[in-house]
């Protein structure tokens, strides 16, 4: 055996010599305090109530992005239907306000008065049975990351029990998202329809509209956004993490290491739901509204867009591509707003094509060498590591010893 | 479909499987013994692979029974199976091109393997010995940090081995294990095969014939799905069928 070229490892490896007791290495431990910073110092000195109430409502959807990261970027399965997770999220605490809203003196001109005003104008007289119990909050908070966790559940158990993935598994979930919308939109009774549940005012009696709720509700949905991360890299930095990234590769191998490929994907899935639903649950308390138009099909795949921009295998890049997205719409849809969906699939089609790592590949293969080079440290492993690859022939057998 | 109670470690039995109507395997029956080391060979296309992959509950049974211990293997799945104490190494290198070497063992090691398992799998110093034994072993020792997607084809194998070996299987399946390795890679793999046969029980699918007569104490040639002999490898080599069939050629 020829001797062995140095070790090299790219940026998914983890090197096994480093303690894998913490849950940061020194590069992420700089990548998790930038994001924590800029979201909760930076945003908040430097934005006004409009702005940062904006900037609320992207980091909503960096929750989905953070799931499918885990989803996705580590376990390779691809869910183009996480928008109903969000919406699911989104419609329980929707459901809770609506009524807090639709108390009987708010409510006394309509035919039915205590029931919400969408379903008095759809001849429904009394309350359905399934809004009953959201006249609680713990009830309702609950069913924010129950109900969608559930419904991934019963999803993900169908499909990997039966060993569905790839394309035919994005293809399901994607019918899944278009399913969940014609429900609503056509039990608009019950579900407020294409409109959504709308005019939402207190919480517990205190009015999220008010400038001051809107800065606090950012703060928690900050806070909340911080800790997912926190739950995503425990999940990376865990055996489980690398079982994700195995199974990606070579999903067979890892049921002849002894796994059950199954249940790894389902739990993966679910709280990718989870992530999600939190995130939608947040876009109601910050936005004031629901709707099915962030259920559908066409959300749901501009949430792996964030995903795949910011780089699918980075728990921060996720962050700063549904930020960077979401700016790019926001700006370009101010003024051409028929654009947006073109650009968002040049988009989509450009990443894939040209930087397949997103935000997060460019950072490692441009960024971070001239930062090191700054800071006078040895170039990262990461830019070494496919050279290492050309020594690989000299240790290839020659072919006629295979025959 | 229910097979006998025998003392045998791996009891197949009156085992078919059809592809449409094609029986790939074709109702064999054979047995392996504690510690035993079977060969199987035969001309391509005679089944071998299917065999293992019967085994290991890749390739779901038509009919028949495999008993590992007097426990039905037919109806279990393979991570299962797994647990049960088969080990099977695929004819090409199957492992973790996005880990390194040390992760690629360490997920091999048999622990943590439910979904909370895995979450809260400590990399401890049991489990760092033991991947640093089996690393030895497979002389990856200085390899560990290596992603193994930059491993040589022959050290690819030997870590599939080596992840095998982590799980320390009472009935290790190899599938051509030094095919595509170059002639020194080839001797210290028979070198390794030799020190870890030794103490379980191995199906080793070869056509090496070299390498065959080296380690094989009893060799069942199998042929269009059935056994065409069985026996000593001198018995088999002296076997008219066997010389028209497979070694003729």
């Amino acid at each position: 055996m020829p001797s062995a070229p140095a070790p090299a490892t790219g940026p998914a490896a983890s090197p096994a010599a480093r303690d894998e007791s913490t849950l940061f290495d020194t590069k992420e431990w700089l990548a998790f305090a930038l994001v924590a910073a800029v979201i909760l110092v930076v945003f908040p000195l430097c934005l006004d109530a409009f702005r940062l109430n904006l900037v609320g409502k992207y980091l909503t959807y960096a929750y989905v992005a953070l799931g499918l990261v885990l989803c996705w970027g580590f376990g390779g399965i691809l869910s183009l239907g996480q928008g109903v997770f969000f919406g699911l999220g989104g419609y329980c605490i929707a459901m809770f306000l609506k009524l807090e809203a639709s108390s009987a003196a708010n409510t006394k001109i309509q035919s039915t008065p205590g029931i919400p005003d969408f379903m008095d104008w759809n001849q429904i007289t009394a309350l359905p049975w399934m809004w009953q119990p959201f006249h609680s909050l713990p009830f309702a908070l609950l069913a924010v990351v129950l109900v969608p966790v559930l419904v991934a559940f019963v999803i993900g158990a169908a499909m990997f029990k039966r060993r569905v993935g790839g394309v035919y598994f994005a293809i399901i979930t994607q019918a899944v998202a278009a399913i969940a919308t014609i429900l609503i939109v056509g039990q608009q009774g019950y579900t407020g329809g294409i409109n959504g549940i709308t005019d939402l005012r207190t919480l517990h009696g205190w009015d999220i509209r008010q400038d001051g709720a809107k800065e606090m509700l950012y703060f928690v949905n900050a806070g909340l956004l911080i800790g997912c991360i926190l739950l995503a890299q425990f999940v990376k930095r865990s055996k489980f993490g690398r079982i994700l990234v195995a199974m990606r590769g070579k999903e067979d191998r890892v049921r002849f290491s002894g796994y059950n490929v199954a249940n790894f994907k389902i739990f993966v899935f679910c709280l990718a739901a989870a992530f999600a639903a939190v995130g939608g649950a947040m876009f109601t308390l910050q936005v004031g509204f629901m709707s099915p138009s962030f259920v559908g099909i066409v959300p749901s795949i501009e949430m792996v867009i964030y995903a795949a921009v910011g780089g699918r295998t980075s728990i921060f890049g996720a962050i700063w591509g549904t930020l960077l997205v979401n700016y790019a719409k926001t700006s370009l849809s101010e003024s051409f707003p028929q654009l947006w969906l073109f650009g968002l699939g040049a988009l989509y089609i450009g990443v894939v094509m040209l930087f397949p790592d997103g935000l997060a590949g460019l950072w490692n293969s441009h960024a971070q060498p001239t930062l090191d080079r700054l800071l006078g440290r040895r170039p990262t492993p990461a830019v070494q590591g496919p050279a290492s690859g050309a020594t690989q022939p000299a240790t290839l057998p020659p072919q006629t010893a295979a025959e | 479909m229910t097979g006998s109670n025998t003392d045998f470690l791996l009891a197949v039995e009156a085992l078919t499987v059809s592809f449409d109507g094609f029986k790939a395997v074709d109702d064999l029956s054979f047995y392996v013994d504690e510690r035993e080391i079977r060969v199987i060979i035969g001309p391509n296309g005679a089944g071998k692979t299917t065999v293992l992959d019967l085994i290991c509950g890749k390739t779901r049974a038509t009919s028949g029974s495999i008993k590992f211990r007097n426990r039905e293997l037919t109806k279990l799945r393979e991570n299962e199976i797994v647990q049960a104490g088969v080990g099977r190494k695929f004819q090409t290198p199957s492992i973790y091109d996005d880990l390194t070497v040390f992760e690629n063992l360490e997920i091999s090691y048999p622990r943590g393997r439910t979904v909370f398992g895995a979450l809260t799998f400590r990399r401890d110093a049991a489990v760092r010995e033991r991947v640093e034994e089996i690393a030895e072993t497979i002389f990856l020792a200085d390899q560990l940090e290596r992603r193994a997607e930059f491993l040589s084809h022959g050290q690819k194998q030997w870590l599939e081995i080596g992840m095998l070996l982590i799980q320390d299987p009472d009935l290790l399946m190899l599938d051509e294990p030094v095919a595509g390795m170059s002639v020194s890679e080839r001797v210290k793999t028979a070198e390794l095969l030799h020190r870890i046969i030794r103490d379980r029980s191995v199906i080793v699918i070869e056509h090496d014939m070299k390498f065959v007569e080296d380690i094989a104490r009893k060799v069942t040639v199998l042929h269009q799905g059935r056994i065409l002999a069985e026996g000593p490898m001198s018995d088999v080599k002296a076997n008219p069928k066997v010389v028209e069939v497979y070694l003729g050629h």
